[in-house]
């Protein structure tokens, strides 16, 4: 980590999705996918994204790489507002942002030799004679665990996390400054992940690659994770160093998201004292206004449906929106929030 | 004798390509009240474990050996019609994912009536009074009305209640979880957990969960089995295979898994390689390729599969390594990397 300028800047980024009804397609709604966001990404860091299904991490991801334009606020990349780019002028950028999938099976073309996937890059950029991409990709292959003479197989050859290193492969070709890995290891087993995680552990330190990494599992994001960030129905409630936000979570959300997980310790069953909440999220289509947590938040106060709480930093590095945070230092509101 | 016996149970499939040994060899029992976990990887065998108790290979392709008793009863030999009619009755399934085993035309009511009335002599009404009760005692919220919505009308958390519903509605004796929560959000899952356990209190059935996740087994279970290649590799109580496990699969689970209840760890020990074939199974112990104690076992790792010996208190551990250095592997190696680290 460094306090440098960030590699990735977001302010108040939104996507609405219009929800259109009827032969004319009439918008009769929007679903906010995202709805107003912002972080810093900084080099050299990870930065975990959690969260619950549909809270909107893969938007957010697609936002930042530019596949989805956002419907307001602004994404900086590198000094550079690329918000609304066009796709001629992104596409140098498009070397620097890359994206890992989840599902590493449909994300790889079958009819393609891993050759032919992992040097597609090169390729479309024109920027390699084929003899040189051959080596290049061969090198590429090794890197990720791969042997050289996987070059001429197909997908199906492949077992999962052997095909995610074919993903991660293809990500690395053009040595990207930024990788957002959505939900990188979530489709693979236990023994694979952590061989996945080591890896693109691995290769931080040794390309020093700046990582956004999304997944719902909280443990993967901890273990690889230097700052997290937590979302909840297209907001961010919460963000911290890990320490911070698994030591001392501060948004009540945060809080029953940790005491949800189930401990692999038969002892922590019965001593541990955990937050149910109840109820499912609610849906993005019509969120709950004000604090959206409030429908589910044993916390929650007439302020709550009345005055969403901005996110505010309450210790250092550690921004929370909320009126009545968990562990904070002072118990009284965040005076911003009464202003509204 | 167990309510659940299971001895030497094998389903094997003939392809194409090959016979594949799904299950090969599996014995365990379970009692009334009782919750085993079943954990291993992707395509280790957990759900044709699942599906032959239930006796829904029968008819299929699938080549069935062994004994399954239930109460008394063996299933295997009986016919088709009769593991039917205990199905639903005696031992029912929750699966994965409820929206590929709820009918999407038919109300999520009309599901639960039918299946009640298959085994109960009741008035349609009776039948709608016991399913909205069914829906309320699983946690849905105004069930006298949503008793009458779709599947896809509910959210994933309240189908995977619905389903738990529909299992239970008959009062089955033994229900079989086949990754019940894996589809689910962890606040979610952490409330369908609790669900099981109240109502596997209420009812005193006999639960089996299979789930790829150690959390969730060390939640439920009262006894483990873990399965690598289609066969058992260890099976104690959930406390022998978490602080005393003896197998080096069961530890390269536990080593490749991220813990939120420990201090971070610098980098996760895998398991190298990946998960074998069931076509071609590695001679000898499966687990050999991955194995990195295979070369202390004299040369038998590859030859000879070790049997599933007990060690103590029904412990069971299929390895060749002999107990002490498993003991002392664990003690020194193992588990000072895990808790430190
Ligand atoms: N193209 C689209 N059109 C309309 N709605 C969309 C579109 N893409 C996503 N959404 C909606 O936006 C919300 C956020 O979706 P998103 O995929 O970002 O969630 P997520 O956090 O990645 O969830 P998951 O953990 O399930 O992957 C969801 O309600 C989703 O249904
Ligand atoms: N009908 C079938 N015909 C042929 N092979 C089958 C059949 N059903 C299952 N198998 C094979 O049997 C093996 C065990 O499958 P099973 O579904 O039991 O795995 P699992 O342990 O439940 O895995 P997962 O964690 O992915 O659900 C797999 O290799 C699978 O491909
Ligand atoms: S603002 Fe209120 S409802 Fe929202 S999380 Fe905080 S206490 Fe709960
Ligand atoms: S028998 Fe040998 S290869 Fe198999 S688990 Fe034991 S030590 Fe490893
Ligand atoms: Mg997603
Ligand atoms: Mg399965």
């Amino acid at each position: 980590m460094s306090d440098n300028e960030p590699l990735l800047s977001v302010r108040d980024m939104e996507k609405h999705f219009p929800v259109t009804k009827g032969l004319f397609k009439k918008q009769v709604g929007a679903v906010k996918a995202v709805d107003g966001i912002s972080f810093d990404v900084f080099k050299g860091e990870t930065l975990g994204l959690v969260g619950e299904s549909g809270c909107g991490k893969s938007t957010t991801g697609r936002l930042v790489t530019r596949l989805l334009e956002p419907t307001g606020g602004k994404v900086v990349f590198e000094g550079e507002d690329i918000t609304h780019m066009s796709q001629g002028r992104l596409r140098p950028l498009r070397r620097d942002m890359q994206m890992i999938f989840q599902d590493p099976y449909s994300s790889l073309n079958p009819r393609h030799t891993v050759g032919a996937i992992v040097g597609a890059p090169f390729r479309i950029q024109g920027i390699k004679t084929e003899q040189g991409t051959k080596k290049a990709v061969q090198e590429i292959l090794e890197l990720v665990g791969l042997s050289p003479e996987h070059y001429n197989r197909y997908p199906h050859e492949f077992s999962g996390g052997q095909r995610q290193r074919i993903g991660i492969a293809r990500t690395l070709a053009l040595k990207p400054k930024l990788i957002i890995a959505d939900e990188p290891v979530s489709a693979l087993d236990v023994s694979i992940q952590a061989q996945v995680v080591n890896l693109l552990e691995d290769l931080q330190n040794e390309l020093d690659l700046t990582y956004v990494v999304i997944a719902h599992d909280l443990s993967v994001v901890r273990h690889i994770s230097d700052r997290v960030a937590v979302m909840y129905l297209g907001k961010i409630v919460e963000v911290a160093d890990r320490k911070s936000l698994y030591s001392v979570p501060m948004h009540p959300y945060t809080n029953a998201l940790l005491s949800a997980v189930p401990v692999p310790d038969p002892k922590a069953r019965k001593e541990r004292e955990r937050i149910r909440l109840t109820g499912d999220v609610p849906s993005p289509l019509n969120p709950p206004p004000a604090c959206r947590f409030h429908t589910r938040c044993w916390k929650a106060q007439e302020i709550c449906r009345k005055v969403e709480p901005p996110l505010a930093e309450l210790a250092t590095g550690h921004q929370v929106a909320c009126h009545f945070p968990e562990n904070a230092p002072d118990q009284t509101p965040a005076p911003a929030a009464t202003a509204g | 004798m167990n309510f659940l016996d299971v001895k030497d149970l094998k389903i094997h499939f003939p392809t194409d390509d090959g016979l594949v040994r799904s299950v090969d060899g599996l014995s365990f029992g379970l009692e009334r009240g009782k919750t085993l976990g079943i954990v291993g990887e992707s395509g280790s065998g957990k759900s044709v474990t699942s599906l032959g108790i239930l006796g829904l290979h029968k008819g299929g392709r699938a080549r069935l050996s062994g004994e399954i008793w239930l109460d008394g009863e063996e299933l295997i030999g009986a016919s088709s019609e009769h593991v039917r009619r205990l199905r639903g009755k005696k031992m029912a399934m929750i699966f994965q994912d409820p929206l590929s085993s709820m009918h999407p035309f038919y109300t999520v009511g009309h599901q639960i009536i039918e299946a009640y009335r298959i085994h109960n002599d009741v008035s349609k009404q009776v039948a709608r009074k016991h399913a909205i009760d069914m829906l309320g005692r699983v946690g849905i919220p105004e069930p006298a009305r949503r008793v009458d919505s779709y599947p896809h009308e509910f959210s994933g958390g309240m189908r995977q209640r619905a389903m738990i519903a529909m299992a239970l509605s008959c009062d089955p004796e033994l229900l079989i979880a086949d990754e019940p929560t894996t589809a689910l959000d962890v606040t979610v899952q952490a409330q369908i957990l609790d669900l099981m356990r109240d109502l596997q209190r209420e009812f005193n059935s006999a639960l089996i969960i299979i789930t790829h996740d150690l959390g969730v087994v060390a939640e439920l279970s009262d006894d483990i089995l873990v399965m690598y290649g289609g066969k058992c590799v260890e099976y104690g109580t959930t406390e022998d295979i978490f602080y005393r496990p003896e197998h080096p699969y069961t530890w390269g689970l536990l080593g490749s898994m991220p813990r939120l209840d420990r201090e971070p760890t610098e980098r996760l020990l895998p398991i190298k390689g990946s998960p074998p074939s069931l076509i071609n199974v590695p001679p000898g112990c499966a687990f050999h390729p991955r194995c990195p104690y295979a070369e202390r076992t004299k040369g038998k790792a590859d030859t000879e599969v070790p049997a599933l010996a007990e060690t103590e208190g029904g412990h069971l551990v299929r390895c060749h390594l002999d107990r002490a250095e498993r003991q002392s592997l664990w003690e020194n190696e193992i588990k000072p990397v895990l808790e430190t680290q």
